[in-house]
């Protein structure tokens, strides 16, 4: 019966799909449904071929086939994000970059956000969906429930990314900083993201263990709060049901308010409360130790989640929005710097016991690397949020810097950490390839990050000083082109730590596949739950 | 949380844990930094005291004003308004000025051409470049070749109605035909050699020989008998090694086959008197003043 229903959803979808391509008014919405066609029919095909098959047992155990997946997707898309990173800090370095021939596609602007949606949602999103489906198995001691809801959640992101990204090539967005997919594109995300949010949940029902363990409840709010920002940000009524154009509802400064409510909180809670989740696991997984304290855990993780939600008008500070939304940006986000800052002193002292292995184990020191730029940048957050420093630091090279020490240095040292925890566990190996890779990529990383960070503090601070420069009567001194120009030498440095980045990650995933190809297997018993 | 029946002591820091056990991670029973703590306070009091001294919490049609009355706006406001008053003198003394003399009183030369310099920064160097150098088709005006004149009179006049502009109609007009149709491929050709000849390039002689006789007929009505130019008719001189779209041989047919027609916004509508002075006479100042 569910086969028979899976055929008609798959059949009727892939026939809506013939004719929006053969309707289609702009070609990024033609190509969409041909790939959307190109999905269901596949996907009928293999369901048909298999309708009178016996019903196979369902599988015991932990499920980590889709974890394993996941794994070599955030490997892959971390790469591609890393390098459309490189190539647009590169033009905007070298202008001639651009190339005429490219035009539009290959566009510093068509570029941009392919860069900021391959690092955050594939990368950042594939290895949060991949950890906290292995989390919640592990802390469970349960199987991830649904069956192949897991595989559909998988799967059914990267269809999203795909949509997205070759989306924005072709010139279909929304205009929203990291909201640009359109209408169609974020409809199938809210499908995949509830399936996301049922699983997990099925899952944790399912668990052994009495209580609930805290990088669940991080993983959690991640899931909850994102759907939230994700389906108001995005409420926008279509221009045609066969074209990619939508129109916003919210409009003027309203829009704009909601735009950065969901932006911050996209860094909130996708960046933050996701990837704290991960490392409330990893961190004392690795370093063998117990999470330092559980009631700082409670109260960073409460406070962390009520205020948060209220601290993105400090995006924008000195425009149309009113001074009292300003203030309670401003305010509530010098508040949040303590309760960031407890995720920080949980899992730096949870090495309490265990420093030594930062001579020994190359994971370990780009767990603490990563949590020295988690405190760093969630000082700075705050620190930029203050009115009279946001005036110099708005619109300039420092908020960019700001961002990548926070998703460099955090969130790409954690993931990095965490895929080198899983593939050996993931494919029963005793140890990465090479260790000393691992540790080459943490060299390379940290400098990158360095140089990146460094160099889009200086040029920050130039541009904001330049900008608000004013004779003895009070006459403007720069021109906008001549901060521009000022600025040439630092963009060349960022984008050599760029360099350094993508090839740290180059050699991480060559580790990571030369793991998954060598070596004798070992297999992993399931987690017995205590008491 | 830990309960006196189940005390699970860790060994390395002799400090109890909560007993929970998942997938082998315990959790030590740590109080909460002190020093965590009272920063965590500290902020919060001084978040309220923050939002008590400052707009902040909304109600019905309306928001809390905040003790100190404070806003951005009238912040931003008043800046401006400290700047214009002390400047409010002088103001008025350059919008009333002759250009001619300006030069003449020092104080106000040199307040006109910094107040100038930032106008032009401000609104100008976007075409014209910030050094004011140019670029193609965007004069250059550094140097002391000028399309519709480089004195006082003249500059003020270009800066206020701009040029082939269609919000102005004061603005400077002229078209140069485009002679695609006109012309056979022979004829741009030779005359495309004549202008280089004139402009001391390297050039085939025979076609501009014939080029001659075309440009006496078709171009010297603008361009002038010596190809030397006419600023009533903004059309540039030929004859000098100073390019407006380039004077290479590609450059030069396209001009000559479709024409050219550069715009500049007027001015006079969006900068203030005393402004539209100013940017007049940092742009004399430049190196071309006539």
């Amino acid at each position: 019966m569910g086969n028979y229903l899976k055929l008609i959803a798959l059949g009727c979808t892939a026939l809506f799909a013939a004719i929006a391509a053969n309707w289609g008014r702009d070609t990024a919405y033609i190509l969409h449904a041909m790939i959307i066609l190109g999905v269901s029919g596949y996907l009928f095909i293999r369901v048909l071929r298999r309708i009178d098959e016996p019903v196979q047992a369902t599988p015991e155990g932990y499920m980590d086939d889709v974890v394993r997946a996941g794994v070599i997707a955030t490997s892959f898309w971390g790469v591609i994000g890393m390098l459309v990173g490189v190539v647009i800090a590169f033009q905007l370095a070298f202008p001639v970059l651009n190339f005429e021939v490219l035009q539009p596609y290959g566009n510093f602007g068509r570029l941009r956000p392919l860069h900021t949606s391959a690092v955050i949602f594939a990368f950042g999103g594939n290895a949060l969906i991949m950890s906290s489906f292995y989390i919640v198995q592990r802390t469970c001691g349960a199987r991830l429930w649904g069956g192949n809801l897991g595989w559909f959640v998988f799967w059914g992101y990267n269809l999203f990314i795909v949509l997205a990204a070759t989306g924005y090539l072709l010139g279909a967005t929304q205009s929203k900083e990291y909201a640009e997919p359109e209408w169609y594109v974020d409809i199938w995300l809210t499908i995949v993201w509830v399936a996301f949010l049922v699983v997990f949940l099925g899952t944790l029902f399912k668990r052994k263990e009495r209580h609930i363990y805290v990088a669940n409840w991080f993983l959690l709010a991640f899931i909850v709060t994102v759907a939230m920002l994700h389906i108001v940000n995005n409420i926008s009524i279509p221009v045609s049901i066969w074209g990619s154009k939508s129109v916003q509802v919210f409009s003027g400064v309203q829009d704009a308010m909601v735009q950065w409510w969901y932006g911050h909180n996209a860094v909130g809670f996708f960046l933050t409360a996701g990837f704290l989740g991960m490392m409330y696991y990893f961190v004392p997984k690795q370093a063998g130790r117990p999470v330092f304290s559980y009631k700082l855990s409670i109260i960073h993780f409460w406070a962390l989640i009520f205020l948060y939600i209220w601290a993105g008008p400090h995006h924008l500070h000195y425009t149309a929005l009113p001074d009292w939304a300003s203030t309670l940006g401003m305010v509530f986000s010098i508040i949040l710097w303590m309760p960031s800052w407890g995720g920080m002193i949980n899992g730096l002292m949870t090495l309490q016991g265990a420093w030594d292995k930062l001579r020994t184990d190359p994971i370990i020191r780009m767990m603490v690397i990563s949590l020295a730029f988690y405190g760093m940048s969630t000082f700075e957050g705050p620190m930029m949020s203050i009115k009279a420093v946001n005036s110099l630091s708005h619109y300039t090279d420092w908020t960019i810097g700001h961002v990548h020490s926070g998703a460099l240095g955090w969130n790409g040292m954690i993931t990095f950490a965490a895929l080198y925890f899983l593939t050996p566990k993931l494919w029963g190996r005793a140890q990465m390839y090479s260790m000393s890779a691992i540790n080459w990529h943490f060299w390379l990383a940290t400098i990158g990050i360095i140089l990146y960070a460094a160099s889009m503090w200086v040029t920050g601070i130039m541009e904001g000083l330049m900008w608000r420069e004013v004779d003895a009567n009070g006459f403007l001194v720069n021109s906008f082109a001549d901060t521009v120009s000022a600025k040439f030498p630092m963009y060349v440095v960022r984008g050599l730590g760029g360099v350094l980045y993508l090839a740290g990650a180059l050699i991480m995933s060559w580790n990571i596949f030369m793991t998954i190809r060598g070596g004798a297997k070992v297999t992993a018993p399931v987690g017995v739950p205590a008491e | 949380m830990s309960s006196n029946d189940h005390k699970d002591i860790d060994e390395v820091t002799g400090t109890d844990t909560t007993g929970h056990d998942w997938d082998g991670i315990k959790e030590l029973n740590n109080p909460l930094p002190r020093w965590w703590l009272w920063s965590f306070y500290i902020t919060i009091v001084w978040g309220i005291a923050y939002t008590i001294a400052y707009p902040a919490w909304p109600l019905v049609s309306s928001a809390t004003a905040g003790m100190l009355g404070y806003s951005t706006r009238a912040e931003v406001a008043q800046e401006i308004a400290r700047f214009e008053d002390a400047n409010a003198e002088i103001s008025a003394q350059l919008a009333s000025a002759d250009l001619n003399t300006l030069l003449e009183n020092e104080t106000l030369a040199r307040f006109a051409t910094s107040a100038g310099g930032a106008v032009f920064r401000n609104n100008c160097s976007q075409c014209h470049g910030s050094g004011a150098a140019g670029f193609t088709g965007y004069p250059n005006l550094l140097d002391d070749d000028w399309l519709w004149g480089g004195d006082f009179e003249n500059i003020e006049y270009t800066i206020r109605h701009g040029i082939r502009n269609e919000e102005d109609w004061d603005a400077r007009y002229s078209e140069m035909t485009a002679y695609d149709e006109i012309f056979t491929n022979e004829e741009v050709d030779a005359a495309v050699h004549y202008v280089r000849q004139i402009s001391g390039q390297e050039h085939d002689a025979t076609l501009a020989e014939a080029g001659t006789e075309l440009f006496m007929d078709n171009c010297a009505a603008c361009h002038g008998d010596n190809g030397m130019g006419n600023r009533d008719l903004g059309a540039p001189n030929l004859t000098d090694a100073i390019w407006l779209y380039g004077g290479d041989m590609e450059s030069l047919e396209e001009t000559v086959r479709y024409a050219r027609f550069g715009v500049m916004p007027p001015w006079g509508s969006r900068l203030t008197e005393a402004e539209v002075k100013a940017v007049t006479a940092y742009v004399h100042q430049l190196g071309g003043g006539e």
